[in-house]
């Protein structure tokens, strides 16, 4: 055939055309053989690079890379007086921020439509993990508590926003040490940083030491594409584009199921595939566990 | 089934169904459908003329604007009118009518938002039959409740939510009645209409018991299926007269 010929002779630039024509059949070439166009195999996520403390104005922060996709998380301490049924509890305020920078499909000016969504899952995600023991950010019953600021910032956005974005907010926690504070003549409550605490050690600080939040597990997720028969674990954003059902299975450290979150999509979820993407999801908060757990470590040798 | 609920149900029994359809004058489509006392009325316009920018001009495409009881639509509104525009978009025929843009809007009539998604789901998809827009089958949606206790609960109510350890809405495709063609997404082990279309889930609870939540909902959602079936069957008439 002509196509064929053509192919051989001007090989790279046919399979150019050839991707941008049919995505899809270009695709289905990969996948009949159990891989895909970045050489991985279908159940592989892609490289994951967790660095804690990037942001040094704030209480704790994470930058995460899965493949191309870059999130950043910052978290901001602040003292607010609870709500009044809540009086031992903390409160978490969650936002996620696409700006234009990090896909071509946000235009400035107007908001990337699936920024909202995403943060609503995060601040499910976290609340109904239980990760965070809000009693844990009490500081005076009934008087102060910390109000949590979680901000994720979208740097890049190559496909599996969400499962990059709790990487970053479940590092970020882990990298929050809670500041001293303490209460000044007239009732207020302040944070005290180094300086002040070393002039004025009379101070009566309402914590002792700058610690660290403990949790009792932590949510991973993994986004898993359906495609006929294939699952292909963290797409890419070019992979999203072409086969368009999601699903996403967060898991935590007890082996719970947090969330299964499929939104509509051609392909329907049978019993088997359902049970291989929670196996999926399984395997990859395991080794997003280890990931997490070594960049601490390295962290506190330096 | 010794535990009893609090307002008498069992655990396995759903609120009382209603639907009913072609309610508003002005609308292609419109339905009602209330589970007890959540009501959720949705109306369709369309197929309209072009696609928003961006989207594939080959394809119909869907909009789902969501109207809430009272105030402005949040985060939360936004997460739902995106999970029913997903959801929505896979059991069109979206090659039928391309380059046009169908609108779903949804108002919620009544403050107590229980199993409010599954109901909106249900409601959209009566007013998109309402409307004629052609369908690949329709979307049932249920409401699991996973007590503390460990137990299954069907469509819990806003004080029974307060207790549950977990949450799951799911969405099933109606069994069809005709012969399905071959090759299509269905696999030898398991009928059609246990392949999950929508999965929203709300807490943490053991892989097992979401298996469970799987099993119930398509229980239930069979019921609710031929519900739809018959509703839909005992206004025929009326509708073919309102085709001609």
């Amino acid at each position: 055939m002509a196509a064929n010929s053509s192919l051989e002779i001007d090989g790279d630039m046919e399979v150019d055309a050839f991707r941008r024509l049919f995505p899809l059949r270009y695709y289905e070439h990969y996948l009949g053989q159990s891989v895909r166009p970045d050489a991985r195999p279908l159940a592989h996520a892609r490289e994951t690079t967790i660095s804690l403390g990037p942001v040094t104005s704030v209480d704790g922060s994470a930058l995460v890379k899965i493949g191309e996709t870059t999130m950043l998380a910052a978290i901001k301490l602040e003292v607010m007086t609870p709500a009044a049924d809540l009086p031992d509890k903390g409160c978490l305020a969650v936002d996620f921020y696409m700006p234009p920078v990090c896909t071509p499909n946000v235009r400035p000016g107007r908001p990337a439509e699936a920024a909202p969504v995403i943060s609503k899952q995060l601040s499910d995600v976290i609340l109904s993990s239980g990760m965070i023991n809000f009693e844990e950010l009490s500081l005076i019953s009934g008087k102060a508590a910390w109000m949590v600021y979680l901000d994720i910032y979208c740097l890049n956005a190559d496909g599996s926003l969400f499962d990059a974005a709790l990487l970053s907010a479940v590092a970020a926690f882990s990298h929050l040490k809670v500041p001293l504070v303490s209460v000044n003549d007239n009732g207020r409550v302040t944070t005290v940083t180094g300086e002040l605490l070393e002039s004025k050690s009379e101070l009566e600080l309402v914590n002792k030491e700058r610690r660290k939040l403990s949790f009792k597990s932590l949510p991973f997720s993994l986004t898993c594409l359906l495609h006929d028969k294939y699952i292909l674990a963290d797409p890419t954003a070019e992979e999203e584009d072409i086969m368009d059902t999601l699903v996403t299975v967060v898991v935590d450290s007890l082996g719970r199921l947090v969330s299964l979150y499929k939104a509509g999509g051609v392909v329907l979820a049978n019993t088997s595939t359902v049970k291989d993407c929670i196996a999926l999801a399984k395997r990859r908060a395991a080794e997003l566990h280890n990931i997490l757990v070594e960049s601490i470590s390295e962290m506190e040798v330096d | 089934m010794g535990m009893d609920r609090g307002d008498g149900r069992n655990p396995n029994q759903m609120r009382p169904l209603a639907c009913s359809r072609n309610l508003l004058h002005r609308a292609h489509g419109s339905a009602r459908w209330s589970q007890g006392n959540t009501i959720v009325l949705a109306g369709v316009y369309g197929p309209k003329a072009g696609t928003r920018k961006g989207e594939n001009p080959e394809l119909a495409s869907i909009e789902v604007i969501w109207k809430p009881k009272t105030g402005q639509i949040g985060k939360q509104e936004k997460e739902y009118e995106i999970i029913l525009r997903r959801t929505l978009r896979s059991i069109c025929l979206l090659t039928v009518h391309p380059n046009t843009t169908t609108s779903v809007i949804l108002q919620v009539s009544w403050l107590n938002l229980q199993s409010l998604l599954p109901c909106a789901i249900n409601a959209s998809c009566a007013a998109l039959v309402d409307a004629g827009i052609p369908l690949k089958h329709l979307a049932v949606a249920i409401c699991c409740g996973l007590t503390e206790q460990g137990s299954l609960i069907l469509d819990p109510t806003k004080i029974e939510e307060q207790k549950l350890q977990a949450i799951a809405n799911l969405v099933f495709p109606n069994p069809p009645t005709s012969v399905i063609p071959k090759g299509s997404s269905t696999s030898a082990e398991e009928p059609f209409e246990h392949g999950i279309i929508t999965s929203v889930t709300h807490g943490a609870m053991p892989v097992d018991d979401y298996f469970n939540c799987l099993e119930r909902g398509r229980a239930a959602c069979s019921k609710i299926s031929e519900f739809f079936r018959k509703s839909l069957q005992s206004d025929l008439p009326d509708n073919a007269s309102k085709a001609s």
